[in-house]
């Protein structure tokens, strides 16, 4: 903490690169983190070129085939094919965009939405917060999966509506970390200086107490997008997120299940892909929380 | 103490209103409510019937009137599927969904409380980065994930427990266990940080140099005042639990209310949907209330805020 304060002091831009980097270093698992969730991303755009076969390619002559290193198993189907003969790697690599997309567009909606309602609420109180912060109520009074499978089951299970469904979900998070930090930024002495300079009150939420809930936002909405990736597979593993042939990796879990005392392959991949990807950006999510900000503890 | 009690009980009716009118617009969201409530084998005159029966051409805040009437002498609609009311079905899961709920969290706080408190005595050395190592991991991981791991390891190779069914204890172990992870893992991280708070107060300082024993500073002085916020967190993890219940359920053959709802909806059966929903948010409301009440009692500072 000490070190951070004398770093701050002198803020010339090498020092502070040297903090980040020190940060990284001393956190290695960031370091995995960001290299984990750097990974995701190039296997997620470059899908067609890295996956060695058609992910809908289907052929029952080679069903529930092995991955390479076990008896049967063999070099064109590294990590095994499934009950249809679709080659198992290929369907994980391209599942990566499934995932990666869902979680960072979901988060991409609600955090704004949710930003702005809590950064208002917050700031002028009244009827405004108390009902904004009633409809968050009502919405942690969900287990929220119960109230997502319902959705998904009334409008139909599609990539669009898993999105609308976790961003409607997610706002809450957001709205009630922005609401906290405005109640206590209204108080402050800044904030009433602006006021009598004759700032309006949107050029005070925006110029004066947006900057200041960015970086725990910043944090709250890495550990989002983590969350939102395990709740599309969810949603998918119970055949009500995006649904087959498109291969996802809960999808994929939902297929093997079947097949769990035959093929172990199945199953085991697709959910090591999830627990990693999740892995990851919660390891980044750490390292930004030590680096940005130090008090948010627990999220 | 009163009026905290009253304030809190208004805003859990409040809350219970709010899910009332969730269950109630969602059903309405795809159009036409005789579609989802009603059998798919439907006639139209039999729409046209059960429509003027609910009321469905009446304006919509009527029908949410009758709706609410309705629910509070305990009509919640008539299952599709099985033919009869709806609530009763719901209750008589409810047992299991509970059972299945308070063995994950006892293991939770079985493992998490002492896990959490060393990991804070203990900062920085090699046993705290790996119990939070672990505790990421353990959030990281998917519950359908685990739950089909346990099964492949200790049902299917070791032959150990059984895969699926609601019975003995061995029957409770695996779907506890699945269930019981996120939260042991969440917890550690609160009880952790908690700890860290209150082992930086004053009065431990003193406690120290009045020379007691570690131990007793740590279990006496300093494990009580973690455990207060605590027992707020447990009334909110029993929430994630009951969503949780939803998935371990499914991969078990739980016969809770979480499996229930999931089979209702591929069903299509909507009224029981709808039970089940009112009646999950209802447990939890009501659990959160017992735990503030509780949490007023145990800390007196609280009262009036």
């Amino acid at each position: 903490m000490a070190d951070a304060l004398a770093d701050d002091a002198r803020p010339a831009p090498r020092t502070r690169r040297r903090r980040v980097i020190t940060a990284l270093v001393r956190k290695r698992a960031g370091l995995i983190g960001l290299v984990i969730v750097l990974l995701n991303v190039v296997v997620a755009l470059s899908a067609p070129v890295l996956a060695p076969h058609d992910p809908l390619d289907q052929d029952v002559a080679r069903r529930l085939l092995p991955p390479v290193w076990l008896a049967g198993g063999g070099h064109e189907y590294l990590l095994g094919t499934d009950q249809l003969g679709r080659d198992i790697l290929s369907r994980i690599i391209y599942g990566s965009r499934i995932s990666l997309l869902i979680g960072l567009l979901s988060v991409v909606l609600s955090l704004p939405i949710g930003v702005c309602l809590g950064l208002v609420a917050g700031y002028f109180t009244g009827h405004f917060d108390d009902i904004t912060m009633r409809i968050a109520d009502v919405q942690l009074a969900f287990p929220f999966i119960l109230l997502a499978i319902t959705i998904a089951g009334v409008l139909g299970p599609s990539p669009r509506n898993v999105i609308l469904i976790l961003a409607v979900g997610g706002w809450v998070v957001y709205a009630r970390l922005a609401r906290g930090q405005a109640l206590s930024l209204r108080e402050k002495e800044f904030i009433e200086a602006a006021r009598s300079l004759g700032s309006g009150s949107i050029r005070i939420l925006f110029r004066h107490m947006l900057p200041n809930v960015v970086s725990p936002i910043i944090v709250v909405g890495t550990f989002g997008v983590a969350q939102m990736i395990l709740l599309e597979s969810s949603l998918s593993f119970l055949g009500l997120g995006v649904q087959p042939p498109t291969p996802s990796w809960g999808g994929m879990l939902n297929d093997g299940r079947a097949y769990i005392t035959v093929a172990w392959w199945l199953t085991t991949f697709p959910g090591a892909a999830i627990m990693l990807t999740v892995l990851g950006i919660n390891f980044v999510g750490d390292w930004l929380r030590d680096l940005l900000d130090p008090r948010l503890q627990s999220v | 103490m009163r009026r905290y009690i009253l304030r809190r009980f208004a805003q859990a009716v409040l809350v219970i209103v709010g899910v009332s009118l969730v269950v109630f617009f969602v059903i309405r969201l795809s159009g036409d409510p005789t579609f989802l409530l009603l059998a798919a084998d439907a006639t139209e005159a039999d729409r046209a019937r059960f429509a003027r029966e609910q009321g469905f051409d009446r304006p919509i805040y009527l029908q949410y009137a009758v709706f609410v009437e309705r629910a509070l002498h305990g009509d919640l609609g008539r299952s599709l599927r099985y033919r009869q009311p709806a609530l009763p079905l719901v209750l008589e899961r409810l047992p299991a969904t509970m059972e299945l709920a308070l063995a994950a969290l006892i293991v939770s706080l079985l493992v998490a409380i002492p896990a959490g408190v060393i990991s804070a005595v203990r900062r920085d050395t090699a046993y705290d980065n790996l119990t939070m190592l672990g505790a990421l991991f353990g959030q990281s991981m998917p519950v359908f994930w685990l739950g089909i791991m346990l099964i492949l390891i200790f049902s299917v190779r070791l032959e150990l427990l059984p895969t699926s069914g609601r019975g003995g204890l061995d029957h409770l172990i695996l779907p506890a266990l699945t269930l019981g992870l996120y939260s042991t893992a969440r917890v550690t991280r609160l009880v952790r940080a908690g700890m860290l708070d209150v082992i930086g107060q004053d009065y431990i300082r003193t406690a120290h140099a009045k020379g007691l024993p570690e131990r007793w500073v740590i279990v006496k002085h300093a494990l009580r005042n973690t455990l207060i916020p605590v027992i707020t967190i447990i009334g909110l993890e029993l929430g994630t639990l009951l969503g949780g219940a939803v998935i371990t359920e499914t991969i078990f053959a739980w016969p809770g209310i979480g499996r229930l709802a999931v089979t209702a909806i591929f069903q299509r059966d909507y009224p029981l949907v709808q039970a089940t929903v009112l009646v999950t948010a209802l447990v939890f409301v009501l659990s959160n209330l017992l735990v503030d009440l509780l949490y007023g009692w145990l800390d007196p500072r609280i009262r009036y805020t």
